[in-house]
């Protein structure tokens, strides 16, 4: 069973949901990211997605755009995000890790090469946003030989013809793109994302994610009783900019965002246990 | 070597994928996959549509002004001593480019699927004059984002553009140049995917994109092949086009593809020089990777982070190409070579005063290789050119490299 398989099994077994921050490796310094990444942990993370920075990120609205700047400018590469794996797992054997990019700087080092890479440094997942099922057979391959996940993102345009090919190809989660927009955009409509979800179900065992839409405790809450993962990313990378002059407040800062997020899920479920 | 034929060529490319070889596909995000196949379906059922390609061509002849002429540059011919110059002068077209030919067929098709918004990226903002133009006449709203390092270069076709009624949205994002444009054009079109139609400028985007466009603008082709025919006798030995996105390029070199004898040559913008690193051509010093929805030659660092591209043209200034230039050039059909700021302004003087017609600076490129080209060549060959636009909107840029501002 794979980290990520097994993580949710443990979750599922507890009735707990899934907590996923994303941050953006090498945001706003390159030496953050591994401290940042264990507090998040610390703060109740089950599952880590970290960014890796492209110059070019179309599916990401501005505050992920910057952060994707802001890591560039500190000349962060695919090796160096790969880097920050292998030492965050010197202390951490037991997180799964979701790399979340696009397609470019993964076909850049090789596809072959990234995926052998990125098992050696520890990594569980990968979500390549512009890299639909149609265009991923041959990283899909790579990464299957090491048994990392290819994980696939479903759209609320995403047609039930298509989400039965999706889930045919997805492994570990499946991720629910909560609104039509890019990440950060809008707040997300609960009634709707139910519905969705309900139909996912009859298609896939696999666990389902939800993320885009997801700003503050109350609708992580919300999101946590209806889907097996809630993903938070421009909240806590909103939080990493703000905190871009004083990085070493920073991983206590976001982790204590996350700290709320976690708060108010837990709360939900006991009350609703 | 095994003899190269192309023969076969329309039948196979793209393939039902979009791929022309390992180039082209669809790499957008998952929430603009259903829109791309609606796209494409709706593409399919229209472009055989003998009614809809009767309202296309009857805009292209009342609107637009086609057939655009072809016109034998006899001075230019005799100073340059040797193949014949014929020009293809899409710079009369309606706006002044060969855009036109591009956002009339989307936006009819638009208009076809019920879409009531129409958005576009610009880079000289010929593009987006061109979308502006449509969208007034078809009663669409209109959005055009474009860099605002070129909005300011090309600040009176932001004025056109308003004046049409389009808003102008100025992206601060990367670099501020047309690559961003198209970034924040394609995040719009996320956002407002149920009523939004993205009319793309050039062969780029995911499928069915660079096919759609190439096959709009093969217009050039078939009219310059039969005008070449009676105006010589014979199909042109060369084709010469400038190559941003590469849709002046592909119009005009599509139609000629399978005959053999015809050599094609894009012109990519060296900047100021491959060897500085400041340029624009992605065919001629890039490797191929993934941008915009598509696998294609791109600018780009060996970590896979996109570059600085660098133009004096704003509409050249792209750090990828069209995939199926990149296929042309890999099995050689048509070959890939570049000229500088320096050599295309230097063309701009030589043709506008030779022959009367101002050129657009991207157009300027294409005849900076015609003038190396030509001497090389016989005074019974021929040599046929795309003059992709007029230089109207490149006036201050040309005025402030003599020391003049208006
Ligand atoms: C006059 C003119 N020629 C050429 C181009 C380059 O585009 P493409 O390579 O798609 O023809 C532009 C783009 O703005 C243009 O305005």
């Amino acid at each position: 069973m794979s980290r990520i398989s097994e993580c949710f099994a443990n979750l599922k077994a507890d009735g707990q949901t899934a907590l996923i921050p994303y941050v953006t490796a090498g945001d706003p310094e390159r030496w953050v990211t591994v401290p940042l990444l264990h507090a998040l942990v610390d703060a109740g993370a089950d599952i880590i997605e970290l960014g890796v920075p492209f110059s070019d990120p179309m599916c990401d609205g501005p505050v992920i755009q910057k952060a994707c700047e802001r890591a560039l400018n500190n000349e962060v590469t695919l090796q160096h995000v790969l880097d920050m794996v292998a030492q965050f797992r010197d202390k951490n054997k037991t997180t799964p890790i979701v790399l979340m990019g696009y397609d470019n700087p993964m076909e850049a080092m090789g596809y072959a090469k990234f995926a052998e890479k990125a098992a050696e440094a520890g990594v569980d997942g990968v979500l390549t946003v512009d890299s639909p099922p149609e265009e991923s057979s041959e990283l899909r391959q790579a990464l299957d030989k090491y048994d990392i996940d290819s994980i696939y993102l479903v759209a609320p345009t995403t047609s039930v013809e298509r989400i039965q090919r999706i889930a045919s190809f997805a492994k570990g989660f499946i991720y629910y793109v909560s609104i039509k927009g890019v990440t950060g955009a809008a707040a997300l409509d609960v009634a709707e994302v139910r519905e969705k979800l309900a139909l996912l179900r009859h298609y896939t065992d696999l666990p389902l994610g939800v993320g885009f839409g997801i700003r503050d405790g109350q609708s992580a809450a919300a999101v946590a009783e209806i889907a097996d993962a809630v993903v938070i990313g421009s909240t806590l990378v909103r939080c990493i900019e703000e905190h871009e002059k004083r990085p070493e407040a920073l991983p206590a800062a976001v982790a204590g965002l996350l700290a709320e997020m976690r708060y108010a899920i837990n709360a939900r479920n006991l009350a609703s246990a | 070597m095994p003899e190269l034929k192309f023969t076969d060529y329309f039948k196979n490319y793209p393939d039902k994928e979009g791929h022309f070889g390992p180039y082209g596909g669809r790499f957008v995000g998952e929430t603009l996959m259903g829109a791309i196949y609606e796209l494409e379906e709706a593409y399919e059922q229209y472009r055989n549509d003998p009614q809809f390609i009767a309202e296309i061509d009857k805009d292209l002849a009342d609107f637009v002004g086609r057939p655009s002429p072809v016109y034998f540059a006899d001075n230019w011919t005799r100073k340059l001593g040797g193949a014949q110059i014929y020009l293809k002068r899409e710079d009369l077209n309606h706006t002044g480019a060969h855009k036109v030919n591009n956002t009339i067929g989307q936006a009819l098709l638009a208009k076809r699927m019920g879409k009531t918004r129409i958005i576009a990226e610009t880079g000289a903002g010929q593009h987006g004059v061109a979308s502006a133009t449509v969208a007034a006449r078809l009663g669409l709203e209109c959005v055009v984002y474009m860099g605002a390092e070129d909005v300011q270069r090309q600040a009176q076709n932001v004025y056109r553009m308003k004046l049409l009624g389009a808003e102008v949205v100025p992206v601060q994002s990367g670099a501020k140049t047309l690559k961003d444009a198209l970034n924040e054009a394609l995040r719009d079109w996320v956002t407002n995917v149920d009523n939004t139609f993205y009319i793309i400028g050039t062969v780029a985007g995911p499928h069915p994109y660079p096919a759609m466009v190439r096959d709009f603008q093969s217009v050039i082709g078939r009219e310059a092949k039969n005008q070449m025919l009676s105006a010589t006798g014979k199909l042109p030995d060369a084709l010469v086009a400038c190559i941003g996105g590469g849709s002046n390029a592909i119009g005009m070199f599509y139609p000629f593809i399978e005959d053999e004898s015809v050599a094609m040559y894009g012109v990519e913008g060296a900047g100021h020089g491959i060897e500085t690193g400041q340029h624009s051509a992605p065919l001629s010093a890039g490797t191929p990777g993934v941008l915009h929805g598509n696998r294609t030659y791109l600018i780009q660092n060996k970590a896979g982070q996109i570059t600085a591209t660098h133009s004096i043209s704003a509409g050249l200034d792209y750090p990828g190409v069209g995939p199926e230039h990149a296929w042309l050039k890999d099995i050689g059909r048509a070959n890939y070579v570049s000229a500088t700021d320096d050599e295309a302004l230097e063309a701009f003087h030589e043709l506008t005063r030779t022959e009367g017609i101002i050129p657009a600076l991207e157009t300027s490129h294409a005849l900076a290789y015609v003038k190396k080209l030509a001497p090389t060549m016989s005074p019974d060959q021929t040599i046929l050119v795309n003059v992709s636009g007029r230089g109207d909107k490149d006036m201050h840029t040309v005025a402030s490299m003599a020391g003049l501002n208006f």
